[in-house]
């Protein structure tokens, strides 16, 4: 009878040691310089509440059946979440890369996955932390308050590891510090403000609804739509369909590229 | 046992730049080796295929008996880097920079900071600890990459020019810890251009030129291969014109300084004699290149077919 084979524990461990040295080091550095990091969405989204919300708002009136400054609410905490996953990854990767630093992992006995997940956990969590900060902020200029918070909580996860991903892949062919500023601004910002964060896709004309479908960010804003006031232009399942498919999608590019040592080996 | 085994390298650059073309070396456990050779020879290049940086075009790399490309973790885990330009995150502190490595490589928070401890207080960088990469001197940068590359206690050490830059003080220091480290069982293998650090420390040698392994010997074995020898001669009293020994070439640098070149078996007494029945007094001698960097030459030399001889 051949032995049966016993899970490696040990390097299970390990594996779990460096995962948190990764995020923790993540964490460290973000924090450190959190008026870079933190503070500046906490103040965009200030100044929103006070032109689209309080200024400009009164005067659109309302949105689904919500104040229109309600509305917006999900969207710019999203916006927040996308904007931070994204960089923080893209930066501390492409610094590590940029100084050779990023040596120190790929002479480390540390599986291609485990780094990846460490740089994700890590921009993950800087999203997710400004994430809270800006939906605290708008809880002080609205009445909002999650209509379901393991919609609002998994949404904010799932948008945090998935443009956390998007900023691997950037930070992988990034060839200079311009290449890490150029997805933000071309891709991301259109993306993101044309992914119903100001406007439920209702108000486009027919043609336009069906070109909007085929921006991913629609379907996180609805799902957090929902998940913060219980109303959405998408049916559920299928915006979380969709975000689970683009994290697998791009999780398995990034994992492919780092096991290629694209970018980062000769 | 071996700690390298390395078989039938080759690296093709995207540049189509053949680096190594076919290298194959063993180095035994336990063993202080030197691989030497010119810039572009193809050193950090062997280096990098070994620790993960470099991906290889084809050969095989093991490690302790490990094979590179089916079990890299435990490859990796045996080995510890040095290399040759510092490759830090320039704002973090220096403690920090240890103790993450070693969480790279799956050691406990706790167990890493006495770690860090324990090396940083060996290469004399504890009092520095909390200062940023960024603010220190040439010299404790590389002595942090070295205690870097030990905190997870590897049994295969590759340094990649380890005292480029730094002043001979703490240069010889950091042979003391070499040695030292050597002695504890750690294998040791170095690239330097310092061809005095490998003939002081090293046991064995592996020449590489042109990405081919040149030669690969023990030290002494090496150097007694040694054609010529070049001693140069402090005079007491000048000369207007070289001595005519037979036997012996000699050149007149200036008045009190003669340069002697003496043949493989010609010894060092029988110039002597014969400068003394000349009655010319020597006050004191000196080796006018460096031995292993004579014997480098040489071999590069016959390895390209003396062209650069004749080109000189």
């Amino acid at each position: 009878m051949s032995a049966r084979p016993v899970p490696d524990l040990e390097r299970w461990y390990r594996y779990w040691i460096t995962f948190s040295t990764l995020l923790q080091k993540e964490v460290l550095r973000f924090s450190r310089i959190w008026v870079q990091t933190i503070l500046p969405s906490a103040i965009t989204t200030l100044l929103y509440f006070v032109i689209f919300g309080r200024l400009i708002g009164e005067r659109i009136g309302p949105m689904d059946g919500f104040a229109y400054m309600d509305f917006i609410v999900p969207g710019l905490a999203l916006m927040a979440v996308i904007t931070n996953a994204y960089s923080n990854v893209v930066s501390s990767f492409y610094s590590s890369k940029f100084s050779r630093y990023v040596e120190e992992l790929l002479v480390s006995p540390a599986p291609p996955w485990v780094i990846l997940a460490g740089y994700v956990a890590g921009g993950a969590a800087r999203g997710v932390t400004v994430g809270i900060v800006v939906m605290l902020v708008a809880m002080l200029f609205t009445d909002v308050s999650p209509h379901s918070w393991v919609v609002t909580f998994s949404v904010f996860v799932l948008t945090a590891v998935l443009f956390a991903l998007g900023g691997f892949i950037n930070a992988v062919f990034a060839n200079s510090f311009d290449d890490i500023s150029i997805v933000p601004t071309f891709v991301l910002a259109p993306l993101t403000y044309l992914g119903g964060v100001f406007y439920s896709i209702e108000l486009l004309p027919e043609l336009w609804q069906w070109v909007s479908l085929l921006n991913p960010v629609l379907y996180m804003v609805n799902a957090f739509r929902y998940g913060v006031l219980g109303t959405t232009d998408i049916p559920l399942v299928m915006a979380f369909v969709i975000i689970v498919a683009f994290i697998g999608a791009l999780g398995a590019v990034s994992l492919r590229l780092l096991e290629r040592g694209v970018g980062i080996k000769q | 046992m071996h700690a390298l085994v390395v078989e039938q390298l080759r690296k093709v650059y995207r540049s189509g730049f053949e680096a190594l073309k076919g290298v194959d070396l063993t180095v035994e456990e336990g063993d202080f080796f030197a691989l030497l050779g010119p810039n572009g020879a193809g050193k950090s290049t062997l280096i990098g295929i070994v620790t993960s940086l470099v991906n290889k075009t084809s050969g095989r790399v093991a490690v302790f008996g490990h094979d590179l490309d089916t079990e890299p973790e435990a490859v990796k885990a045996s080995l510890g880097v040095v290399p040759q330009e510092f490759n830090f995150n320039l704002f973090l502190p220096v403690a920090e920079v240890v103790i993450n490595q070693a969480g790279y490589f799956g050691i406990p928070r706790q167990e890493a900071r006495e770690r860090a401890e324990f090396y940083l207080r060996k290469l004399d960088l504890w009092g520095r600890r909390r200062s940023e990469m960024r603010l220190l001197s040439g010299g404790m940068k590389r002595r942090l990459m070295i205690a870097r590359a030990l905190v997870h206690r590897p049994r295969l050490l590759i340094l990649d020019e380890p005292t480029a830059g730094v002043d001979i003080e703490i240069r010889r220091a950091m042979w003391d810890y070499l040695r030292e480290l050597n002695a504890e069982g750690t294998t040791i293998i170095l690239t330097t251009h310092y061809l005095e650090e490998a003939e002081s420390l090293c046991r064995n040698i592996a020449m590489i030129d042109q990405g081919r392994i040149a030669a690969v010997a023990e030290t002494q074995t090496l150097l007694a291969g040694l054609d010529t020898e070049t001693f140069v001669l402090n005079l007491t009293a000048p000369l207007s014109a070289p001595p005519a020994l037979p036997g012996f070439a000699l050149t007149l640098l200036d008045a009190t300084t003669l340069e002697a070149q003496l043949e493989r078996g010609q010894s060092l007494n029988r110039l002597f004699a014969a400068l003394g029945d000349a009655g010319i007094a020597v006050q004191s001698m000196r080796n006018k290149q460096n031995r292993l960097e004579q014997l480098f030459l040489e071999m590069v030399e016959r390895g390209r077919g003396g062209t650069a001889a004749r080109a000189a």
